[in-house]
């Protein structure tokens, strides 16, 4: 592509191959790090417009993770919002997401069925903090998992409100975590695991990208159990499934309430869906009045 | 019915056996005697029955949460669990979560128990008021207990393991009392915690002491001498219990069978002594020979056993096994005196009461040749007894071996896919087969066991890029994954578009190697089907 317009540095959501990256500035040493330091990346501040080719295009805040953005697109008299990943939960590492009027929206719907539907952050941390508490009074360590960039650095910023104390994390989390804070984002203390000198683990939190799990990285942790953070651990089958021994029910996407919200608030006369249960949100918005059908894409069914 | 939520949930968020094993303890220490005794009851896996169907649940849900009736279906199928998902919907921001705690006890003898006598009017306010109150973890548990589902990750050892350290008292002494049938009161638990024998009811059946499938070489049990060996009948493990002037039949599913095979009770009203139990298989019986097991089907599958079904499908039922004798518990006896016992006790009795046959072999290459004349004689193989044992509890391994044939097999091409339950929810693992006919792919077998966890999620992957068509939670995908399927028996079914019904289907392996337009035709199993009714079967 000639010029990628980025709305958040998940894997699926930015690949190489293009001659040009466009980012929200808060997200722009993220897209950086991830494509590599001699990639043309731009950075835009949030609201304030560009052009490409004949359209007007400006990013906004999505919520979603640090410099996340909708994309809003104007040409010929008509809006178009595309939302990328967003939610409507508070968020200490990122800004949150500001609503738009549009015409038409493109919005995620990867948890959109009326089961998905989060708790205060806070609650679900203090949850956490009690799991760890309790393992260390056992003598174990407990091992977090959650996706390097963004749940993990959220989880270190809240931790905040419990605890000063340092959490180890895995490299890959680690090296992310080093991107927040420069980029000014509060987080407790982390020391990153290393195999270079010999650590006991036990009682400590570790926090790890769920692609650890089970692999031979774990056992430097000795007997431990295990949590991981998101939106599926809010069915307990996925939970058994995965193996983990305890779900913590913690997304960066929008919940079913705010799905709906989010989608009747824009006012578009038109709602396209992407990702997950698209098809319910679409018969549901369907059902009330409001134009909406799924769009086939090539992300995958992941958080 | 906090705490026991609570005690619940740390059960069910740990796989190590010692912490289970401590917050049941800890929950015993401090509950209410009434209160401890239904949390062992339901703990040891004893079971209420269902209050309320999950038709009429299905329904207040959709009235209650206010939601499109699709969307409810949508949501239970991703979640995989009615109960679950009840209390996922329920738990919504406007409601309030305000229910002061109800002990355990109360909940269930004040609140479920009457439930079965109310008008459903009666029972729709109360549940829903129910669901609207009670905080997310107690909604979902009083919702196992409305439809009858509630399990939870221990075993009846693991409860007795804590009991036995709550009481002090040890594990084999606390395990004798507390096995068998019980009714769960605070005058239970005080009778268990000071050592008094509580009193057994005289229904109450043993715990069927069950067989492992033979894993190693026949020969490296020994001389076959050492061993009882008997044919392995098709039909339903059952005990028949006759004490206190009445006769009690149970299934292995711990299910009272009594009402279903009549022709049993009234030979063992007529021939056996107060105090007598038998193990056994209830087999479906004519003209000399054991029936295929889907004959006995009709015996417990409908809703009213008429003159004509006991008429078509006469039974006996095969003793194995003599467990009380004279009111005496005869299970720590050697087997060959309880079987010399049984032979005894049955000599001359009705034909419906029958002792299984023993069979002989001079060693273990001759008694592997009769083993090739299961499938002619409809049984499933041998069973190997250590003539030694005694009447064990459970899966214990070692004494008794299940020696079966291999099972029938076919390759069958997927049609259908739909999302499974519990920890296989929001997966596709429940599949529909189908082999051909005339140019098409007639469904004949849906099973849900079989793949590893990797091939499932391969699986699944594919089924969701290969989709033709979606109805509801079925997916239709591409016919041209192939499966090779075991079963256990084949019956000619009315009720199936094929004609034929197999008897637990289960996938062997898939067949990536095997392109759809080589799966088996129906004709194949047809043949099957004609072998096994047209054949003549030897005493």
């Amino acid at each position: 592509m000639q010029t990628a317009v980025i709305t958040h540095a998940h894997g699926d959501h930015l690949r190489h191959g293009s001659a040009r990256y466009i980012v929200a500035r808060p997200g722009a040493s993220l897209a950086q790090h991830r494509l590599g330091s001699g990639q043309p990346v731009t950075a835009v501040d949030y609201g304030t417009p560009f052009t490409v080719g004949a359209a007007r295009v400006s990013l906004h805040p999505a919520g979603h993770v640090l410099g996340s953005a909708q994309v809003r697109i104007e040409h010929a008299g008509e809006v178009w919002v595309v939302s990328g990943d967003y939610k409507r939960q508070p968020d200490p590492t990122c800004t949150p997401f500001e609503p738009l009027q549009c015409d038409v929206f493109i919005s995620e719907a990867t948890f959109a069925l009326p089961v998905y539907r989060w708790a205060p952050t806070p609650q679900v941390v203090e949850e956490i903090v009690r799991w760890w508490r309790a393992n260390r009074d056992r003598g174990i360590a407990s091992a977090l998992f959650c996706y390097a960039l963004g749940k993990s650095q959220r989880v270190l910023a809240e931790l905040r409100a419990f605890t000063d104390e340092p959490v180890y994390v895995h490299g890959a989390v680690g090296a992310l975590t080093d991107v927040y804070r420069r980029a000014g984002v509060e987080m407790v203390p982390t020391l990153t695991v290393t195999s270079e000198k010999k650590t006991d683990y036990r009682g400590a939190l570790i926090i790890a990208p769920p692609s650890a799990a089970g692999t031979p990285w774990m056992r430097r942790f000795g007997e431990h159990a295990s949590g991981f953070c998101s939106g599926w651990m809010r069915v307990r089958g996925d939970r058994r499934r995965r193996g983990y021994d305890r779900g913590f029910v913690i997304s960066d996407h929008a919940d079913w309430p705010a799905l709906l919200e989010t989608c009747l608030a824009t006012g578009a006369r038109r709602v396209l869906l992407t990702h997950g249960h698209s098809d319910a949100l679409a018969r549901y918005l369907t059902e009330r009045g409001v134009s909406a059908s799924a769009l086939q894409t090539a992300y995958g069914a992941d958080e | 019915m906090r705490d026991f939520a609570e005690l619940y949930d740390e059960i069910d968020t740990t796989t190590s056996t010692n912490l289970k094993v401590d917050a049941m303890a800890r929950y015993f220490r401090t509950a209410p005697p009434a209160d401890a005794a239904w949390a062992a009851y339901i703990l040891s896996g004893r079971r209420l029955k269902r209050f309320i169907g999950p038709a009429l649940l299905w329904r207040w849900l959709i009235e209650a949460s206010g939601l499109p009736e699709w969307l409810v279906s949508e949501s239970c199928s991703a979640v995989g669990d009615i109960a679950e998902a009840i209390a996922l919907l329920m738990e919504t921001a406007e409601a309030t979560k305000v229910a002061t705690d109800v002990p355990l006890a109360d909940w269930i003898e004040q609140r479920l128990l009457p439930l079965r006598e109310a008008e459903e009017a009666q029972q729709r306010e109360a549940i829903i008021t129910w669901w609207r109150t009670l905080p997310y973890r107690e909604c979902f548990l009083l919702n196992k207990l409305l439809t009858g589902e509630l399990r939870v990750g221990v075993s009846e050892l693991l409860v007795t393991r804590a009991l036995a350290d709550v009481f002090g008292m040890p594990r084999t002494e606390l395990a004798r009392r507390f096995m068998g049938e019980w009714r769960p009161s605070a005058a239970f638990w005080q009778a268990l915690r000071s050592g008094e024998a509580p009193v057994q009811e005289a229904s109450a059946p043993y715990p069927f002491y069950l067989a492992s499938p033979l894993d190693a070489d026949v020969q490296t049990l020994g001389a076959p001498e050492d061993w009882q060996i008997e044919w392995k009948w098709d039909g339903i493990r059952g005990q028949l219990i006759r004490r206190a002037g009445q006769c009690f039949i149970w299934s292995r599913g711990e299910d009272v069978v009594t009402e279903r095979f009549p022709e049993v009770v009234d030979a063992a009203m007529e021939w056996l002594p107060d105090g007598v139990v038998l193990d056994g298989e209830l087999v479906a019986w004519r003209e000399g020979s054991v029936q295929p097991f889907a004959q006995l089907q009709q015996r417990i599958g409908r809703k009213k056993l008429t003159a004509a079904i006991l008429e078509s499908v006469p039974v006996r039922f095969v003793a194995y096994d003599l467990l009380e004798d004279d009111h005496a518990d005869l299970r720590g006896k050697p087997l060959q005196e309880r079987r010399a016992r049984l032979e005894a006790l049955l000599a001359g009795a009705p034909e419906v009461l029958a002792v299984s046959p023993l069979v002989t072999a001079a060693c273990w290459d001759e008694l592997a040749k009769l083993r090739e004349e299961s499938r002619a004689r409809s049984v499933e193989g041998l069973m190997l007894k250590q003539k030694a044992s005694p009447y064990g509890t459970g899966r214990q391994r070692g004494a008794w071996w299940k020696w079966k044939i291999d099972p029938y097999s076919f390759d069958a091409v997927m049609l259908y896919a739909q999302p499974g339950h519990g920890r296989r929810s929001n997966l596709y693992t429940d599949y529909t087969f189908g082999v051909w006919n005339n140019g098409e792919l007639v469904p004949v077998a849906k099973a849900y066991s079989g793949l590893s966890n990797e091939e499932i999620a391969e699986l699944d992957r594919w089924i969701r890029s290969h989709t033709l068509e979606k109805f509801g939670p079925v997916r239709a995908v591409e016919p041209s994954q192939v499966f090779e399927l075991a079963y256990e028996g084949i019956a000619a079914s009315r009720r199936h578009k094929s004609g034929i019904a197999l008897r637990f289907p289960r996938i062997l392996r898939w067949r990536t190697d095997k392109p759809a337009q080589e799966a088996d035709t129906l004709r194949n199993l047809q043949a099957v089907l004609d072998q096994h009714r047209g054949r003549k079967e030897p005493n």
